[in-house]
């Protein structure tokens, strides 16, 4: 993303040559950030402990689905290939709901983009929650900014107090990531049943490789690699600069109001003789509290996640100093222009932009829940064999062959009679069918269950002469009366 | 890369020398631990060089320490998949064709398992849907030179069709102009007979007695008194719609002239009796088994 370079202090962009091309890589330079209180920090805190509660607790969650069904209610069952989330229960050949699913996320993000810039890497990304989780626990044991800076700096680590320390808090955060990829098993199996498995040590050998897979990448991410995943690794900072527009919020240094900066003490002097005075007092607060290290006052840059602690920071020096709040906020460089020119700020949040991105999200939306409650729990699918896609048999009459797939989604098992409208006088024959009532052949279904059937409609060699005749396949649920219909072609070599 | 790079006044990074549109690239250098990363790839890359197959050499490669190959690795996940299917195989080949016909489980296996079989081993003759070809049966169709019994459809496939099997089906249409048995204008009069027989036109002025009179001296004994063929001999059903090489008049004559004898091979020996019996029933449920 561009620099803002301020209209007012604005320098000849005169390059200068130099002879060598600078360093092969740069140290890494380890971020302090300080604790700070405040709007954001409380909806930070808030939004941390709720998206951790969900990941950690919602596999204990129970749910009844009746007797031979798993009474979880958020279960991914890969050996049955069923998924559940709650009163949803979906089947493999269902994944379009996925689909669905990935692009109201798509579009969410756009959404959260075009009204709050990154909101999403500040507040609900995982990197974002578990490093300011991380970050808690070290500041709890290592204490503020200025004593981890002064302990990094000349503390001897191999004192023992130091060493204490240390321990304790790599044990914290290893039990928060040991923990944090126990609960991701825990989605794909039983979780008390797993729980119990694990601790005796008769868990499956796949479920160990996954905690400490996830164990690793946690403890790395969250307790090593912190601002530099979003600076380095993060393709996002990069795709929304190219999604962004000038009316999206984003976390904004007022230099039309900050500028130039000066003390408490000279700034109170020019009010005084009517002169106009910044209110940026360059206490660097804004910069201590960072999480990724950065001077928010350089305008908007790719390393600003924009969690707004920078806002929370620069408002309690505001308050102290006697100053309006917000000098650091959530705005574009729009207003800050219009406040230049003396004109009152204007937010844009319904545009053209966020309209469309609405209505995509609420259509798929609306599209996923028409399908869930419409869902039926006898469905067939049929497909018309192509090769030989017609038969002519020995006394002339034409056979044309189905693959017919019914599904059973309902808890018991159920007797399905198959029925087709087709050619004059067609019969069917079904391969396998356990009964045959006069043409009507039935077979049993189990529980839960797809059964693939091979059809075989023949019909009269006087009764085809077209190309190509509609067939509708009907599959009653002889039981419930319940009745699911396919429909393809016969055809005539 | 450009002669001159520059400092760029804004960020005080050097730049790389390179502009689009008047923005110019700077060279901001690259984080330590990324730049560690790259070297631990390098090294890993070798190290995989030396355990793993790698290397081209004049007519062979690198075998690498451990003597991997995918080709064994193939090998054992087969032997495992055997493993665990060997339950459900091992009822295959104890139930009778009949029984795994009716029991859906057993008959979806057989499905599988013989379609899987069929591609790999009968397709290439009869068509991977087994749609056959002109002298290669149609497999789908209720026409069956030998019986399409799954008993029947068994035996043609463990044993062959002249196949030189010592239990081989037997039985050839002889080849009545070549061998002098039948003058060319006998041929002409009988095929336009069995023309007549299959309901299909006839030469204009053709001796339809003088047919039937070849046909009852000639073709009887294998094709029986009314055309409709027999099965032990493999002797088709002449009065049908259905035809192996064609019912025109000039295939009909070559066909009486020189005689016909396709060639199944016998499976028994390449294929193991379960694989056989399944594919049996796949055939058979294929549309066409009587």
């Amino acid at each position: 993303m561009n620099q803002t370079v301020r209209p007012d202090d604005l320098k000849p962009q005169d390059l200068q040559p130099v002879d060598d091309y600078g360093p092969l890589y740069a140290a890494h330079k380890k971020v302090y950030p300080q604790s700070v209180s405040g709007t954001f920090r409380r909806i930070k805190w808030g939004l941390m402990g709720f998206c951790l509660g969900v990941y950690y607790f919602l596999p204990f969650v129970r749910w009844n689905r009746g007797l031979g069904a798993p009474d979880q209610a958020v279960l991914i069952d890969f050996s049955n290939h069923r998924f559940y989330f709650f009163f949803i229960e979906l089947w493999p050949q269902e994944v379009y709901y996925f689909t669905g699913l990935l692009i109201i996320a798509a579009i969410g993000l756009f959404l959260m983009n075009a009204i709050g810039g990154r909101i999403w890497c500040g507040y609900l990304c995982p990197q974002t929650v578990w490093t300011d989780l991380f970050y808690a626990v070290e500041r709890l044991i290592e204490g503020d900014r200025r004593e981890r800076m002064k302990k990094d700096a000349s503390g001897d680590p191999m004192k023992l107090e130091r060493i204490s320390e240390l321990v304790l808090k790599h044990s914290i955060w290893l039990m928060i990531a040991w923990w944090t990829g126990g609960a991701w098993v825990l989605y794909f199996s039983d979780a008390p049943t797993l729980v119990k498995d694990l601790i005796t040590f008769q868990g499956p050998m796949l479920a160990y490789v996954w905690i400490a897979i996830l164990t690793a990448t946690t403890y790395t991410l969250a307790g090593f690699m912190r601002e530099q995943v979003c600076v380095y690794m993060c393709p996002w900072p990069r795709i929304q600069a190219a999604l962004t527009d000038e009316w999206a919020l984003n976390v904004t240094y007022r230099y039309d109001r900050g500028e130039s900066r000066m003390s408490v003490k000279k700034a109170a002097e020019l009010r005084a003789l009517g002169q106009p005075a910044g209110d940026c007092i360059d206490c660097k607060q804004c910069v201590a509290v960072c999480p990724t290290g950065i001077d928010i006052r350089d305008g908007a840059q790719m390393d600003c996640i924009q969690c707004g602690l920078c806002i929370d920071a620069c408002d309690t020096v505001m308050t102290k100093i006697g100053r309006p709040t917000r000098l650091i906020g959530y705005d574009n460089d729009i207003n800050i222009h219009r406040r230049q020119e003396g004109k009152p700020p204007i937010y844009k949040l319904v545009r053209p932009r966020t309209i469309v991105y609405a209505a995509i999200i609420a259509v798929v939306g609306g599209a996923m829940v028409y399908k869930l409650a419409t869902r039926s729990l006898l469905e067939v699918n049929v497909l018309h064999d192509r090769n030989p896609i017609a038969i002519k048999l020995s006394d002339g009459s034409i056979r044309n062959a189905y693959t017919v797939r019914v599904l059973n989604k309902h808890g018991f098992d159920r007797v399905i009679a198959i029925d087709i409208e087709g050619p004059a006088n067609s019969t069917v024959h079904v391969v396998g069918a356990d009964s045959v009532t006069p043409d009507r052949p039935m077979i049993v279904i189990g529980r839960d269950q797809t059964e693939e059937l091979r059809l075989l409609v023949t019909a009269p060699e006087e009764n085809n002469p077209a190309k190509s005749i509609p067939v509708k396949f009907h599959v009653t649920d002889i039981g419930l009366g319940v009745v699911a219909s396919a429909t393809d072609n016969f055809v005539s070599p | 890369m450009a002669d001159h790079t520059e400092v760029d006044s804004v960020s005080g990074t050097p730049t790389t020398g390179h502009a689009w549109d008047g923005i110019k690239e700077l060279n901001t250098p690259l984080p330590r631990w990324w730049v560690i990363t790259f070297y631990i790839t390098i090294v890993w890359a070798i190290g995989y060089w030396i355990v793993y197959p790698a290397w081209p050499t004049i007519s062979s490669n690198t075998q690498g320490l451990f003597g991997y190959s995918s080709r064994a690795d193939v090998g054992v996940e087969l032997a495992n998949l055997e493993k665990i299917r060997g339950a459900k195989m091992a009822a295959l080949a104890t139930a009778s064709l009949a029984d795994i016909e009716k029991d859906p489980a057993m008959l979806a296996l057989a499905r599988a398992k013989g379609k899987t079989v069929f591609g790999d081993n009968c397709a290439a003759c009869h068509g991977t849907g087994a749609a056959g070809a002109k002298g290669f049966p149609n497999l789908n169709d209720d026409d069956w030179l030998w019986g399409g019994s799954l008993e029947q459809i068994q035996q043609t496939l463990l044993y062959g069709v002249r196949s030189g099997h010592p239990k081989t089906r037997e039985g050839q249409m002889l080849a009545f102009g070549k061998d002098g048995v039948l003058k060319p204008a006998e041929i002409v009069t009988v095929a336009n007979y069995v023309r007549e027989l299959a309901g299909l036109p006839t030469r204009p002025g053709y001796d339809a007695k003088a047919g039937a009179k070849v046909f009852a001296e000639n073709c009887v004994a294998c094709h029986g008194d009314n055309a409709k063929g027999n099965p032990e001999l493999g002797a088709p059903n002449l009065t049908d719609k259905i035809w192996l090489y064609g019912s025109d008049e000039a295939t009909l004559i070559e066909t009486i002239t020189n005689g016909r004898a396709g060639v199944m091979p016998a499976w028994e020996g390449r294929l193991d009796p379960t694989t056989i019996k399944a594919m049996a029933v796949y055939v058979h449920s294929l549309g066409g088994g009587k």
